[in-house]
């Protein structure tokens, strides 16, 4: 991919993250907060790409240690989030 | 080199995009509580995608020639044979187990009223990752496919990868500062120091100039010092920041968190990671808007710090002296049996004393002598965005009977009860009337328009956050409830009966 192209990725993306993030209630702002960690951890991207290199062994070790702080994050921020949100019940209706 | 080893096969740009996509449904999911469930998963499938496409694309395979002879013995065959470098990939999966395995405890084991914390603690880590990949990419550049042909990196990846560490460490070590002061390691008093915003400046002009000059000199002298000066400006930013301030802090980190991924995402040319970037940057940054506006506040002034660290300046003593009506528990069942309708106003006092459980079954037990119940949330009651949300929701306090400011300030007018527990100065009339009040501007709950104000507090001497005192405590229409929050509503619940 080329710069600009990158560019337009990103510029769309904050778009629609300004819309996205705007329609969540408040109520969930919490959860939104320990979602967006989760996904934040797609670093982990980079992180996998240095564990598998080979050349340095410097680039290597950090890449692991990339690799598990952000699994830390990506497995917490998922579970903690779907933990929470479980808890979000509706009134029970009451007949009559 | 450095182009055509960025070339990669088309499906692997889709795979990143498509896990670019499910991580905005992630987010879009929050829309409500029935379709969050979904989204939150659509965001683990998001990031399997990722993770999976990153591993069949980078790791390594093992290439060796196997030799062997054909029948007749003429001539000999070589064989290529490819296999999966297992090494690799066992220590790879090793790193996901450990940091797996701690993330899957801490998240089953996390008290809820203990979330900023956590949500700290989980920015420290991704920016230390961003930090560790970009040091990594530094340290091995043509495996990110950054390299030129003479094994120098590229020049537009040396600014997104000085940014992206940049950010990354300050992401780092201002979390760390948060999650100090929210979990009580260090006082939530702001620390000032002398000149710091003179120090702040001059540090963050050193770290743009040496990104700037990392173009033209790609060595070790130039790349670690802005590493360490990022780190002492994520130190040196949050320590003047008061604990009231700290919804606007998490928020923001959570924000820088998010800019972090996306310069690394520039750095590796990585759909997924930009998006994920741009999301998350959006969201903190919304989310920061959101807190500054609630305590009508501008980033700027929250962000310089030293907010609630004075003392009262004035009538502090006359405030002790003033009279103001105490009541018991059984005043206060007494009260609120009566009342058609009570709303409850938790604040971030309800959470330190746990109280939420106990105030759910005062409020079953409201509801069965036929009283409306609901509850009013300001947005920076608590120390997160939606802090008191998540609470409630745990107490299992159904979510739609838990109302936000605007939506509820005017029916405090029609309210025979205001049940205040652990908020304060979400409450302060002084918001809205006394222009030399430092709170002067915030939008505040209406509380004092309901026909009595029942309003739990440990005990007259503290002061709300904002350091200033409430004038709603001496109110003809309030009663003091001066007692633990969570011993208070047990009482309450036994005088209920």
């Amino acid at each position: 991919m080329d710069f600009i192209s990158i560019v337009s990725i990103f510029v769309l993306a904050c778009f629609v993250g300004y819309y996205v993030v705007w329609s969540v209630t408040p109520a969930l702002h919490t959860p939104l907060m320990s979602v967006t960690n989760a996904i934040s951890s797609v670093i982990v991207v980079g992180a996998l790409i240095a564990s598998a290199a080979s050349g340095s062994a410097g680039s290597k070790w950090l890449g692991l240690v990339a690799v598990a702080l952000a699994s830390v994050n990506i497995f917490g921020g998922f579970a903690v989030t779907q933990r929470m949100l479980s808890m979000y019940k509706k009134r029970e209706r009451t007949d009559g | 080199m450095g182009e055509a080893a960025l070339a990669q096969p088309a499906w692997v740009l889709l795979a990143y995009l498509i896990a670019g996509v499910c991580f905005i449904l992630a987010l879009r999911g929050l829309s409500s509580p029935e379709s969050s469930r979904r989204g939150n998963r659509i965001g683990m499938i998001g990031m399997g995608i990722a993770v999976a496409t990153t591993l069949v694309t980078h790791v390594p395979t093992v290439t060796g020639i196997v030799t062997g002879s054909s029948l007749f013995g003429r001539a000999e065959l070589y064989r290529i044979v490819s296999q999966l470098n297992v090494t690799t990939l066992v220590e790879i999966l090793i790193a996901i187990v450990i940091g797996g395995g701690i993330g899957l405890i801490t998240a089953r084991k996390i008290q809820m009223t203990a979330m900023p914390q956590l949500v700290a603690a989980f920015h420290s880590l991704v920016g230390m990752a961003a930090v560790l990949v970009g040091a990594a990419a530094y340290l091995n550049p043509s495996a990110f496919g950054i390299a030129d042909s003479a094994g120098h990196i590229l020049q537009i990846s040396r600014i997104e990868m000085g940014l992206g560490v940049a950010i990354g460490a300050i992401t780092f070590s201002g979390s760390v500062i948060a999650f100090l002061k929210l979990n009580g390691n260090m006082s939530g008093k702001p620390i000032i120091l002398p000149l710091r915003h003179v120090i702040n400046l001059g540090t963050l002009a050193a770290i743009l100039i040496l990104i700037a000059y990392f173009t033209r000199n790609e060595a070790p002298a130039i790349f670690f010092p802005i590493m360490g000066l990022s780190f002492a400006i994520g130190f040196l930013l949050i320590i003047p920041i008061g604990g009231a301030d700290m919804p606007v802090v998490i928020s923001m980190l959570n924000s820088y968190s998010g800019w972090a991924a996306a310069a690394m995402g520039f750095t590796l040319h990585n759909s997924a990671m930009i998006i994920t970037g741009a999301l998350v940057g959006s969201s903190g940054a919304i989310l920061s808007y959101i807190m500054c506006r609630a305590m009508n506040r501008s980033f700027i002034s929250v962000i310089s710090g030293g907010f609630g660290g004075e003392a009262v300046s004035s009538g502090a003593s006359a405030a002790i002296d003033r009279p103001y009506k105490r009541g018991s528990a059984e005043d206060a069942a007494f009260l609120m049996k009566q009342a058609d309708q009570v709303i409850i106003v938790p604040g971030y006092g309800m959470a330190v004393s746990q109280a939420q459980h106990a105030l759910k079954e005062m409020a079953d037990k409201l509801k069965a002598e036929g009283v409306r119940v609901k509850y009013a949330i300001h947005p920076v009651a608590g120390r997160m965005p939606g802090h008191m949300n998540v609470l409630l929701a745990e107490a299992n306090v159904p979510y739609d009977e838990v109302f936000e400011l605007d939506d509820i300030n005017s029916e405090f007018a029609q309210t025979d009860v205001a049940f205040v527990i652990g908020a304060n100065d979400v409450t302060n009339p002084a918001a809205r009337t006394d222009k030399s009040s430092p709170i002067y501007g915030m939008p505040v709950l209406d509380v004092e328009k309901a026909r009595t104000v029942l309003f739990v507090k440990r005990s007259m001497g503290g002061v709300g956050y904002a350091g200033v005192d409430n004038e709603l405590f001496y109110r003809d229409n309030t009663m003091m409830l001066l007692s633990d929050a969570k011993k208070m509503v047990e009482e309450i619940v036994k005088a209920l009966g």
